[in-house]
């Protein structure tokens, strides 16, 4: 026999192949981004120091009972107007902080009965055990949008001549933020730090009663 | 002056698709890189409650605790929600050497920045995730973040 050489194999389906993995690989991922509320757990404290008296009108109260109603301020309320509620209790301004000085950005109808001032605003979330997950995040999320909002109103307020483009100046500023997190821009940190300190997030939760 | 013949005019010479199939292996390898397989199988009924004021999570601090109703398979553990670390239910007790323990093997630099992730059902009982939450700052891991799907915001 006379010795032949090897004939080439044909590479063309190659490509086909590949795509075929490549389409697979495509359906199978998730870039999974997990997202979520970021809170802080107060550390134990076994100091039997005398917790400061806070007045009843700084103070917000915001209760979830085992059938995921609220009560709010001792008065039952929807979802829906839990964020304007907490809003205007935050906003209000009706005194001063700690310090002697009023809230000037406060934009509240400033009534004697709710919070003095955003440094002693504080709000106070209490649920029972029977209570579900999805209620209890329901009413993070409310709480803490209130926050945000007021945050950017006072962002919008101080800043926008830097974010000219931006709809929203406070996101902006922590994506800016997110975006140079191995440069610091110092600047930068002690603007968000500012508006942070203008509405500071008080927001403690109670254990719920063992029962 | 032969080598200096025109060219035919108007054919455009055929394009190679020689390379394709290097191009198709590079996108192949980087979705074969990128996926992640989901390490830990999940044991339980997880229906993420929904926000619309989420942050972002960094995945390289972060320790992850499950609850919820056990799922289909896990019946035998019952009805009660249960929590979930790594491949295990584990009781409220035993929260707290867990995530010492997973905080221990995290990069040196980013213990100090350790987020507990909460990936837990929409129906169970606050009540389990306040259990948690007391012994994570028994364990002195106080970031913690609710994992939850984004809401639109309307």
């Amino acid at each position: 026999m006379a010795k032949r050489a090897a004939p080439e194999v044909n590479a063309g389906s190659m490509a086909d192949i590949a795509f075929l993995l490549l389409i697979f690989f495509l359906v199978t991922t998730t870039i999974e981004k997990d997202k979520g509320l970021l809170r802080s757990l107060p550390p134990i404290d076994d100091t039997e120091v005398e917790p400061p008296i806070i007045k009843q009108k700084n103070l917000f109260t915001v209760l979830i009972n085992r059938n995921n109603q609220l009560l709010v301020e001792d008065e039952q309320m929807e979802l829906e107007d839990l964020r304007q509620a907490a809003i205007d209790f935050l906003d209000n301004g009706g005194g001063t902080n700690a310090a002697g000085e009023s809230c000037d950005y406060c934009k509240g109808k400033r009534l004697e009965d709710s919070s003095d001032h955003p440094d002693k605003a504080i709000i106070s979330m209490k649920h029972d055990r029977e209570t579900s997950y999805e209620q209890y995040m329901d009413v993070q999320n409310e709480l803490v949008a209130a926050y945000n909002i007021l945050r950017e109103r006072e962002a919008t307020r101080l800043y926008k001549k830097y974010y000219p483009d931006a709809d929203k100046v406070f996101t902006a500023m922590l994506e800016e933020k997110e975006k140079n997190q191995f440069n610091k821009d110092e600047k930068l940190n002690e603007r968000i730090e500012t508006i942070k300190k203008l509405f500071p997030m008080k927001l403690s939760e109670a254990e719920p009663d063992k029962n | 002056m032969s080598k200096f013949r025109k060219k035919d005019k108007g054919e455009l010479p055929a394009i190679s698709t020689a390379s394709l199939p290097d191009i198709v292996f590079m996108l192949l390898f980087f979705f074969m890189v990128a996926t992640v397989m989901r390490d830990s199988s999940l044991m339980i009924e997880n229906r993420l409650p929904s926000a619309d004021q989420v942050e972002k999570l960094k995945k390289d601090r972060t320790v992850f605790i499950y609850g919820g109703k056990p799922s289909s398979q896990y019946k035998q553990f019952g009805e009660e929600p249960r929590i979930q670390f790594n491949d295990a239910f584990i009781g409220v007790e035993d929260v707290r050497p867990s995530v010492i323990q997973a905080i221990s093997e995290l990069n040196e630099d980013l213990q100090s920045k350790v987020v507990i992730g909460l990936k837990v059902d929409k129906e169970t009982n606050a009540g389990l995730v306040s259990d948690i939450k007391q012994e994570l700052r028994k364990a002195n891991a106080l970031k913690v973040m609710y994992i939850a799907n984004t809401k639109t915001e309307n």
